[in-house]
């Protein structure tokens, strides 16, 4: 009795591990898949690759270790002390085969792993210029104490905490940082990098699909950190002239006296934006971090700059 | 006079530290009155605060991991309810100053005393009984590494009360842990607590290598080492070459917030970028320190509960040896989004794949010491599946992080804070656990508590999935570590489920307590009267429970491996056709406890910049030191009355058996 | 055959035991093993900050560079005196070897004063850079520079230290075979300072000329 009674007990336990892990990850995919908006759903090629990856890579090692997850119940279970029809093999300790494939099993996967890494590595490299028709929109990027701005240097204008892009254009981010490590993040287009000052980080993004979607900073920051949220918008070609348009006749310039106003210290910024910006900000920026910027006096409304 | 120091370090107008600290004094106040009162002084000083005996610094160790792992866990559970109210426009309770500090000190105090006290400390209970010795090399610098780590603990403590603890996360990055960005104490705080815990956790590496390639039983020659001490060893030499890393980084960063160095700063050249180099090239190898002793601990458990030999022991040990190596090949992918290129992310990123491959091994040649076995479900062995089970998931969110692409969207996000939590959790604190439940009536003489036993392991397994698994899902959402608030409430149901588990977790931990309480109580009725309460394999069952203080009346001679599995089985041992002869032992030192007092002292005035009180905690240190210099008489001699009066002791218990 | 001594098994001739199985090595063995490992470790603390000077040696912050402040002549002295210290201390070794207290005594203190003399040097080239406003708060290559070599000086400082107190030792507690040990660990740690001087000798003060 009191064996059926302990391998009974042994089987609930073993059942129970099994359906409450499963549960539990069912449960979470389906809030996941309930909820788009993350890396899973993305909108640009970057982070369609890099999904891509995410799936390939687990559905591979997936292959391996829900076997060993069962085998590892399934041993416990069949060889418990009280099991009277499990073959038992006190002194069982070595076997070349067995050893051949324990080694093998793991290495083949890293194996194939290794080649997803590398080939991804080296086409996912954020400074790699994306494949596209049109020629890439640049953003020079400055993460301050705790908002983000975006300088357009082609088209002389500059937001804060704000990214108006057109779709299918090939975005190509040149970033910075003014004060502390920051990390520049678009989930649902792909690629993060890192933003440190006196120095230049490259990330190339595109949005395959107009609409919103959710920035942040991944790389903790201060007391601001939580806040340092902004919003990128990809809309059609018309509809980005026509902000380009509007934002230009803004009065507002971002000049050395509003980027010294910019810089202070400040939470949960409103998006807002500055119709012209003085010349060689960014690279001003990049050379002394943290201080004024020591800018040129040539004038910086010159209109052949646009 | 004071330095910085002032009223105002003390936290009168913030509500939760200054109830958790003024409920802290009143518990250590009552503590030591109750001591007082009950004349246990004498017996505190002479048998634990100035003992040198492995075994019970050992147990001292495990006991400040337990005490700390309620800290770290309050700090934990703040975290979880916090951000389970904090979305959409609800700011929660804990403002992002406090919030701040407080993941700062979970992940410190986790990290640094709670999983290395704990690994530590069953290396020093075990190592010298598995290897068939009477102590570690070097029992006087034990005692100092133990206190040295307390002094650690000590200081993060009282920046609770004095002061704030830093917030700049437990690696404190620069630029954001400079002066410029950090002005306060906080990070003042966390340097000096862990420079001085580092040299304790340093001199410890340095004698436990030394006590496994140099302290063996006779006969005992490498391929008769149980696995745990090639674990163990592995796990030293990663110490004695990482951590001097550790101490040369924040020696840096501390030139460079009190004597305006330039080595991480913004300006003046400096690099942080350096700082993540070198930091990660310490960190990395700290995560294998922590969690090959684990691998140790299984791998003693799964064997000795299936009844059979470790499967595979050559393996485990190229295994082994080949995780200490490739552990300091990988720490770039602590940090692939920071811009090193492709063919530098790639080339770190096969590495740490590489490292997957010893450790399948491993999962595999635990599985086959199941196959075959005859398996008995004690506590120690649930740990043990628990983890295998749990572990794996662990890694292959490692292994798909490892890929730099697939870190590019997952880096610093949740998914990662899952990640780590799975193979710390799953594979560190159960090997903790397992270790603790296997070798607890080594320790004391009775078992504990089976029942409970069982309960505080699905109390923490269930917790774990409750607690993490929504996080490797809210991180696929986009969320990012360290938020105070989010703004999508979305979040919010998983972040809810997320505190359910840290729920059942810290019932698990009540019931640890409990655990202790009742296996104290009724210790006469669980006794572990022959030393073998589970019909161990290896040399430390062959001697009582606890075990004297000389460890072995005559050293074991050893002719193979898993030892003391083939002096019960192959003949009946004639010790007492062997003479006894006096031994020597090493005499107690009140060394670890001056020195510790002393640079506690030492450290607090460094944070407060009270330099004269700084420098008299340096004479200190040194005075003492050079006290001990001048110590001939450093054994006592057990006679042989002592060892025949023991043996017969423990003969007479066996016999009841 | 299972037998059971105490201590340690000796070497027997043709049938002698492998190393690896004769049981606990010998208090002496041990030390000195522990304090590799510690030197060691020492090392490890100089690769970093190696390393850091490695990164940080062209971050001069638009100020001088090591081509522009080192004086060659100067360190050669200063590394003439250290390793001639390195000489004194193997004889000062032999000395003890032998027993004798006035030749550890004599030798001893020579290495002391070499050693003193090198860190006078030391000190006062780090002197004149502070002076002429480029200490080590001036750049990040001045920054590393200064902590690497000053945390060498510092590591020779507390040699000095730990050679004055050894020699009250063998004054008061005679050639014991723990004053013995501690000897030969503070000659391992002299020698190995010397190594490590040889590369910041060559990696610093070489490789800016």
């Amino acid at each position: 009795m009191r064996r059926i009674r302990d391998a009974s007990a042994v089987a609930v336990d073993n059942c129970t591990w099994v359906l409450a892990r499963r549960g539990i990850v069912l449960a979470t995919l389906g809030v996941v898949g309930g909820c788009s908006r993350g890396i899973l759903d993305p909108h640009g090629p970057v982070g369609e690759s890099e999904r891509l990856i995410l799936f390939d890579a687990t559905a591979l090692m997936l292959a391996v270790v829900v076997p060993v997850i069962l085998c590892t119940l399934a041993f416990a279970f069949w060889f418990r002390s009280g099991n009277s029809h499990a073959l038992r093999r006190p002194n069982w300790e070595y076997s070349g085969r067995i050893e051949f494939v324990t080694w093998s099993i793991p290495a083949l996967m890293v194996l194939f792993l290794s080649g997803i890494a590398w080939i991804g590595s080296h086409d996912l490299d954020p400074p790699k210029a994306l494949a596209s028709a049109s020629a890439p929109l640049e953003i020079d990027v400055v993460s301050l104490d705790w908002k983000w701005l975006f300088i357009y240097p082609q088209e002389q204008v500059a937001t804060v905490n704000q990214v108006i892009v057109p779709v299918n254009v090939p975005v190509r981010f040149r970033l910075t940082s003014a004060s502390v490590m920051n990390s520049f993040f678009v989930p649902q287009l792909g690629s993060q990098i890192y933003t440190m000052a006196g120095m230049t980080t490259q990330v190339n993004l595109m949005a395959s699909a107009s609409g919103a979607y959710k920035g942040l900073s991944a790389q903790f920051s201060g007391a601001g950190f939580s806040d340092m949220r902004f919003d990128v918008r990809a809309v059609s070609r018309e509809e980005y002239d026509a902000w380009l348009k509007t934002t230009r006749e803004v009065s507002t310039p971002l000049d050395a006296v509003h980027y010294e106003l910019l810089s202070r210290p400040s939470v949960a910024n409103e998006p807002s934006v500055y119709g012209t910006v003085a010349a060689g900000l960014f690279d001003a920026i990049v050379k002394n971090p943290g201080a004024p910027p020591v800018l040129s006096t040539e004038d910086n409304s010159d209109p052949s700059r646009r | 006079m004071l330095g910085n120091l002032t009223w105002s370090a003390i936290p009168f107008d913030q509500p939760i530290p200054l109830t958790t600290v003024c409920v802290l004094l009143l518990a250590i106040l009552g503590l030591l009155t109750l001591v007082t009162l009950k004349g246990w002084w004498p017996y505190l000083w002479r048998e634990w605060i100035t003992t040198t005996d492995h075994k019970r610094i050992g147990v001292m160790y495990v006991i400040l991991a337990l005490v700390m792992l309620l800290r770290g866990f309050s700090d934990a559970i703040m975290m979880r309810a916090q951000l389970a109210v904090a979305a959409g426009n609800a700011t929660g309770y804990l403002p992002p100053e406090h919030y701040n500090q407080i993941f700062s000190a979970h992940g410190t105090i986790m990290i640094f005393f709670v999983a290395m006290t704990f690994v530590i400390g069953l290396m020093n209970f075990v190592l010298p009984l598995q290897l068939g010795v009477r102590d570690v090399a070097f029992p006087v610098l034990n005692s100092v590494s133990f206190w040295l780590t307390c002094a650690g603990v000590l200081l993060i403590n009282i920046s609770l009360g004095v002061g704030e603890f830093s917030r700049t996360g437990w690696l404190a990055y620069p630029p954001l842990s400079e002066v410029a960005y950090s002005p306060g104490v906080g990070v003042d705080y966390y340097l000096w607590s862990l420079q001085i815990s580092g040299l304790g956790t340093l001199l410890s590496g340095i004698n436990l290598t030394t006590t496994i390639l140099k302290l063996r039983a006779p006969g005992m020659g490498y391929g008769r080492m149980p696995v745990f001490c090639w674990t163990a060893l592995a796990s030293n030499l990663l110490i004695v070459a990482a951590f001097p890393i550790l101490t040369a980084t924040f020696a840096m960063l501390l030139l460079d917030r009190y004597l305006g160095f330039h080595f991480f700063t913004n300006d003046g050249g400096g690099s942080p970028m350096m700082y993540v180099n070198l930091i990660w090239s310490w960190g990395h190898p700290e995560v294998y320190i922590l969690i090959l002793p684990a691998f140790g601990v299984f791998s003693e458990v799964i064997a000795t509960f299936s009844g059979k030999p470790l499967f595979g022991y050559r393996s485990m040990v190229l295994a082994t040896m080949g995780i200490c190596v490739l552990s300091f090949m990988v720490w770039l992918h602590h940090f692939f989004t920071m811009g090193a290129g492709a063919n530098v992310n790639a080339f770190f990123g096969i590495a740490t794949m590489i490292i997957a491959v010893p450790t399948g091994v491993k999962i595999f040649n635990w599985l086959f010491t199941l196959y075959g076995g005859n398996i008995r479900f004690t506590a120690p062995i649930y740990w043990a599946i628990g983890f295998m089970v749990t572990f794996v998931i662990g890694g292959m969110t490692g292994v798909l992080m490892a890929i730099p692409p697939a870190d590019f969207v997952l880096h610093n996000s949740l998914f990662l804070i899952a990640h780590f939590h799975n193979v710390i959790i799953g594979g560190v604190l159960f090997g903790a656990f397992a270790g603790y439940t296997y070798w607890f009536p080594k320790a004391f003489g009775f078992k504990l508590h089976e029942g409970l036993g069982k309960a505080i392991f699905w109390c923490w397994f269930v917790g774990f999935y409750l607690a993490f698994m929504p996080l490797y899902g809210l991180g696929l959402l986009g969320a990012t570590r360290r938020l105070q608030h989010y703004a999508d409430p979305g979040w919010q149901p998983l972040m809810m489920v997320a505190l359910g588990g840290a729920v059942v977790i810290l019932i698990g931990i009540a019931l640890t307590v409990a655990q202790l309480v009742v296996s104290i109580r009724n210790r006469d009725r669980f006794p572990d009267l022959t030393g073998d309460p589970w019909n161990g394999r290896t040399l430390e069952w062959s001697v009582s429970s606890p075990p004297p203080s000389w460890n072995f009346s005559i050293l074991p001679i050893v002719s193979g491996p898993d030892a003391f599995w083939s002096l019960k089985h192959q003949r009946t041992p004639a010790a007492s056709a062997v003479a006894l002869q006096s031994l020597n032992v090493p005499k107690r030192s009140p060394l670890g406890f001056q020195i510790a007092a002393c640079v506690t002292l030492m450290g607090f005035a460094l944070v407060w910049h009270i330099w004269w009180m700084a420098i008299l905690g340096l004479l200190g240190v040194l005075a003492v030191g050079l006290r001990n210099a001048w110590r001939v008489d450093l054994e006592e001699i057990i006679p042989v009355s002592v060892l025949a009066a023991h043996e017969r002791a423990r003969e007479a218990r066996v016999a009841q058996t | 055959m299972i037998d059971s001594i105490d201590g340690m098994l000796l070497e027997t001739g043709a049938d002698a035991l492998p190393l690896t199985e004769r049981g606990p090595a010998s208090p002496r063995v041990v030390a000195s093993f522990g304090f590799w490992l510690f030197l060691l470790s020492d090392i490890i603390i100089f690769a970093a900050l190696f390393a850091a000077y490695a990164v940080l040696s062209k971050h001069t912050d638009g100020g001088p560079s090591g081509t522009q402040l080192f004086d060659t002549r100067h360190v050669l002295i200063e590394t003439a005196c250290l390793l001639a210290s390195s000489f004194t201390c193997g004889v000062m070794m032999i000395a003890l070897d032998r027993r004798s207290l006035l030749g550890t005594y004599c030798w001893a203190i020579l290495t002391a004063l070499l050693g003193g003399t090198f860190l006078w040097l030391e000190v006062s080239e780090f002197g004149d850079l502070v002076h002429g406003g480029t200490g080590p708060t001036r750049s990040a290559f001045l920054s590393s520079f200064f902590t690497l070599v000053g945390t060498h000086g510092l590591h020779v400082t507390l040699g000095i230290v730990w050679l004055l107190v050894m020699m009250i030792q063998v004054f008061t507690l005679g050639f014991r075979p723990m004053v013995l040990t501690r000897m030969l660990c503070f000659s391992l740690f002299w020698h190995a300072l010397d190594i490590v001087w040889i590369g910041v000798f060559s990696i610093v003060y070489l490789g800016a000329g």
